[in-house]
């Protein structure tokens, strides 16, 4: 039963039409979900979480790191999975996916590596080292701009998705290989505070205000994904029927 | 089979009556290499630091560069398309082409990286893991740098915009490639640093050409 359900949402979101109504209902009360949590998290890491016992304040730019770079990689990840879909299955949503969430996932990629550099000053007196996971967040970066280029040199839509989709696959192995690659230089980065399984090595205090704006950044990701593919949909689809009826509306 | 063997014996051909294909990426390379010698200074000690990254690095530009033809005179005179809509499995021939265009690009390479590495003021013990590596990874690069080569057949502007997607996807090659040759400058042992080389040649070999296929069928819209 849940099953059937499953599948059959994910056949009509593959449907461009279908996703453009889905979008409509949804937006609307998920835009200011994602800002609310977004502001609170920050708000609440930024201003009233407890000083850190060895970094002092310096350590407040993680409520922006941790969670762009934990949002940059899903959307790697992500957009590797839709590149698969789109080349195997030849999906419409999968290959306008692909190029909704490129975009967002290389300006958090961006603003990983620059609050990165800012925190590595004050607790390790340098701006850039090359050490295992600033390396591969710069190589991410570099992969996000490689599928946002060949996207944007070819000139048929539906083959740019489907290349870039190609080129999104490889590089998720890709992504893997270089960081355990770089792994065998000696890590200068601290480990992850936060786990799923098992204790958490960071304070309570801070780690709610941690997971509330890591979970608004992927809200607003979430949002932006849509909004982007909203647009990529009537482009497409402008000579349909029914979005010559929806323009002819107003376009509500 | 005869497939393969076919396509294998046409590039070998072309690539033999072209010989400025092969030629033009061993030239770049001695030439890449020589450059660094001026540029930084011909102290020997000097030039030995940093010789495993520079001869890694040019050898690599050498086969990245070389992707750029290696589907585009197909393309031009349509037997890219005869070749996709064949009987045969698109991996086939697409294979053969790969190990004809390493014959004729990435072997040169191997055979005068020895060279290259003692004008670099390579210690002699670690010229032989230097070729070992070149040998190891030229391969991968070849075929990694293939998939970017499909992907931007069609396009008119393909050499940045190769480069741009392709050298992301070079770096752990390269990072196990150099390594292994500073491993054995600093006398360590270098076994362990050439079978990991072997196993992403392994991976790329297996995937790649799956991957390269996939690529020209994109880019040929069908």
């Amino acid at each position: 039963m849940l099953w059937k359900t499953i599948k059959r949402g994910y056949h009509q979101l593959g449907s461009p039409r279908y996703f453009y109504r889905f979008s409509s209902a949804v937006l609307p009360w998920l835009t200011p979900i994602a800002l609310i949590t977004f502001v609170v998290g920050i708000v609440w890491g930024l201003a009233f979480a407890p000083p850190d016992y060895q970094q002092g304040n310096s350590y407040r730019i993680i409520y922006i790191h941790v969670p762009a770079s934990s949002g940059a990689l899903m959307g790697y990840v992500a957009m590797g999975i839709a590149g698969m879909v789109a080349v195997v299955w030849r999906m419409k949503m999968a290959e306008i996916m692909i190029k909704a969430i490129a975009p967002f996932g290389a300006a958090l990629t961006a603003i990983s590596l620059v609050t990165g550099a800012l925190w590595g000053k004050p607790t390790w007196g340098t701006y850039w080292q090359w050490d295992a996971r600033m390396t591969s967040m710069l190589i991410l970066l570099f992969m996000y701009i490689g599928v946002i280029a060949l996207q944007n040199a070819i000139r048929d839509p539906r083959q740019a998705a489907r290349a870039a989709g190609l080129l999104a696959m490889v590089g998720v192995i890709n992504v893997v290989i270089v960081k355990y690659s770089v792994e065998w230089v000696n890590t200068l980065h601290q480990g992850s505070t936060l786990k799923l399984v098992g204790e958490s090595t960071i304070n309570p205090a801070m780690k709610y205000p941690l997971l509330i704006s890591m979970l608004g950044t992927w809200l607003l990701y979430a949002v932006n994904v849509m909004v982007r593919a909203r647009t990529e949909i009537l482009s497409r689809e402008r000579r349909s029927g029914w979005v010559k009826q929806l323009v002819a509306a107003g376009g509500r | 089979m005869r497939a393969f063997r076919a396509t294998l014996m046409r590039e070998l051909l072309l690539l033999w009556r072209n010989p400025a294909e092969i030629i033009n990426p061993l030239f770049f390379f001695v030439m890449v290499v020589s450059l660094f010698p001026l540029a930084i200074s011909p102290e020997p000690k000097q030039l030995a630091l940093v010789a495993p990254g520079v001869v890694w690095v040019a050898a690599l530009l050498a086969v990245m560069l070389s992707m750029d033809g290696l589907f585009r005179r197909d393309q031009e005179s349509g037997v890219l398309d005869q070749l996709l809509t064949a009987p045969v499995l698109p991996v086939i021939p697409v294979s053969a082409k790969l190990l004809a265009h390493w014959l004729m690009t990435g072997l040169p390479l191997v055979l005068v990286s020895p060279l290259l590495g003692h004008m670099m003021q390579l210690p002699t013990l670690a010229l032989e893991p230097l070729m070992l590596s070149i040998l190891l990874g030229t391969p991968s690069l070849t075929v990694v740098g293939a998939i970017g080569a499909a992907l931007t057949v069609g396009l008119n502007r393909g050499g940045i915009l190769l480069a741009v997607l392709v050298l992301p996807l070079y770096i752990p090659v390269l990072i196990f490639g150099a390594g292994a040759v500073t491993t054995a400058v600093q006398g360590g042992p270098v076994d362990g640093v050439l079978a990991v080389l072997g196993a992403l040649l392994a991976l790329t070999l297996s995937l790649g050409p799956l991957a390269v296929a996939a690529g020209l069928k994109i880019s040929s819209g069908n």
